[in-house]
């Protein structure tokens, strides 16, 4: 089975994406197809809130599936400018749309250099072969 | 650790694109498509379930009823050929060591009674035990391996059964008879551990191919399988009660209704003065967003730790969160205001005798 993984999103090796904003300075955060997949039915969605400030890799949340719990871990350092609420009443978005509709937060003021951590889109995909 | 028991059909079903989880010993499919459409199958249409890691002993000869009623908690006496009974083990603290549906066989030749994954090998070793102990004449056969189950289950489980069958057998809940399909004999029983109507079909393991190619519905795992059972308050052994981790009596456990107290059985003096328990199983609906999952601590809503979760998830027939638990009597009463902790926060919930079957609160 073949997952979509974009090219223009970097990935953390616990399957979190970020798709950077270079001149906003901002980053969209989420969690990959593969991801989605292997949890299955996704049922409840918890994040931090609008100011909370993050480091790459620290806890970023949970997700949880009818069968599993899974942490979030955040692929960038910075600030919490939005989260998108609709998941926590739809959590079914990040089955069903997990780069578009089903994204979770964004951030600010992250530091580009960090992505020298995260991995490539081949990179990724040869990770979850 | 010890390798897996596999199921005849498990390169079919991992073939068929399901997922395989380790359970009770055994490696079983736990979702074919998703356990959401799974679980709706069941409950709007027809389902059917690999449940070949449920065990099969059988019990022959002129002492088997004495083995059988000396050996579970409900009156064996009281069955006739092709009638079963749900039941339970316990011993002798009057402890439930697994729970279990007790066949008269249709053909008068004995028992079959159905121990749950991974605890044949034990009961047939407690039966064994016992025929010699009360020097009883009867024959006990651990017939696991030589059987494969499958479930029909569904409100159009019995449509569904008359498709792949020229003749399906006349059965009430918990009868069972010989029935043939696609050619194979079959014992098919009326039973299962969803809520819905349904059937459990029992024949050899060559043959199980066949019959589960010719029940045409949607194949569902045993996430869904856990879904179903859960909103419908069904004990999972080993999970919702077990002798080393959660010892429970029959009352404690909700089961109270397959003791017989008057029929002899090894438990049956340690129960005698235990019939109002001082902790019960209860459903817990949750009013806010959170999933409760074994292990999470139940409180009351003084904040006062009552009691554990054992079992839980996100109803998708409902859509709320509810789970399964122990907590004292005085606290039993369903619309009871508690808490249940989940990564250090507290949801605020209230108890509900399962089955769940509608929300009783606006989400």
């Amino acid at each position: 089975m073949s997952f979509d993984i974009p090219e223009d999103c970097y990935y953390l090796e616990t399957h979190e994406w970020a798709r950077i904003d270079e001149q906003a300075g901002t980053a969209r955060i989420g969690i990959s197809a593969f991801a989605q997949d292997e949890l299955g039915d996704i049922v409840f969605v918890e994040l931090p809130e609008p100011g909370d400030a993050i480091e790459q890799e620290a806890d970023l949340g949970v997700v949880e599936s009818i069968k599993a719990v899974s942490d979030l871990y955040a692929p960038l350092s910075g600030t919490v400018t939005e989260v998108n609420d609709a998941v926590f009443d739809e959590p079914e978005r990040l089955n069903e749309d997990p780069y578009g509709e089903g994204w979770l937060l964004e951030l600010e003021d992250i530091d580009a250099d960090e992505t020298d951590g995260l991995l490539a889109p081949e990179e990724y995909e040869r990770q979850i072969e | 650790m010890a390798r897996l028991r596999q199921p005849p059909l498990i390169d079919l079903h991992t073939e068929r694109g399901a997922s395989v989880t380790s359970f009770g010993g055994w490696e079983m499919p736990v979702e074919f498509e998703s356990i959401r459409t799974e679980h709706e199958a069941v409950r709007e249409s027809v389902g059917k379930f690999d449940v070949s890691h449920m065990g099969e002993i059988e019990v022959r000869g002129p002492d088997a009823t004495e083995l059988v009623q000396r050996l579970t908690t409900n009156d064996v006496a009281a069955l006739s050929p092709g009638e079963g009974q749900y039941s339970a083990v316990t011993d002798e603290r009057g402890v439930v060591l697994d729970d279990t549906v007790v066949y008269d066989r249709p053909d008068s030749e004995g028992y079959l009674f159905v121990p749950n994954a991974g605890h044949d090998e034990a009961l047939y070793e407690r039966w064994c035990t016992h025929r010699e102990e009360w020097d009883l004449d009867c024959t006990v056969e651990n017939a696991t391996q030589r059987y494969a189950m499958s479930a029909v289950q569904g409100p159009e489980s019995e449509s569904c059964l008359e498709s792949a069958a020229d003749a399906v057998p006349e059965l009430g809940r918990f009868e069972i008879e010989p029935m043939s399909i696609a050619g194979v004999e079959c014992l098919c029983s009326r039973t299962g551990y969803t809520g819905e109507d349904g059937f459990e079909l029992l024949c050899a393991s060559d043959d199980a191919r066949a019959v589960w190619d010719a029940v045409d519905c949607q194949p569902c795992g045993l996430g869904a399988r856990d879904t179903l059972r859960i909103e419908q308050g069904f004990l999972l052994s080993g999970q919702d009660f077990d002798p080393e981790s959660n010892p429970r009596t029959p009352y404690e456990a909700g089961i109270g209704f397959v003791v017989d107290r008057e029929t002899e059985f090894v438990g049956r003096d340690a129960l005698t003065g235990a019939t109002a328990p001082e902790e019960q199983f209860v459903g817990i609906e949750l009013t806010e967003r959170g999933v409760p999952r074994n292990g999470y601590t139940i409180e009351n809503a003084d904040g006062a730790p009552i009691g554990t979760v054992t079992s839980g998830t996100l109803s998708p027939t409902l859509g709320i969160p509810i789970g399964l638990g122990y907590v004292p009597t005085a606290d039993a009463e369903p619309g009871t205001e508690v808490r249940v902790v989940i990564r250090d926060d507290r949801k605020a919930g209230l108890i509900r005798n399962p089955p769940f079957e509608n929300a009783s609160t606006e989400q």
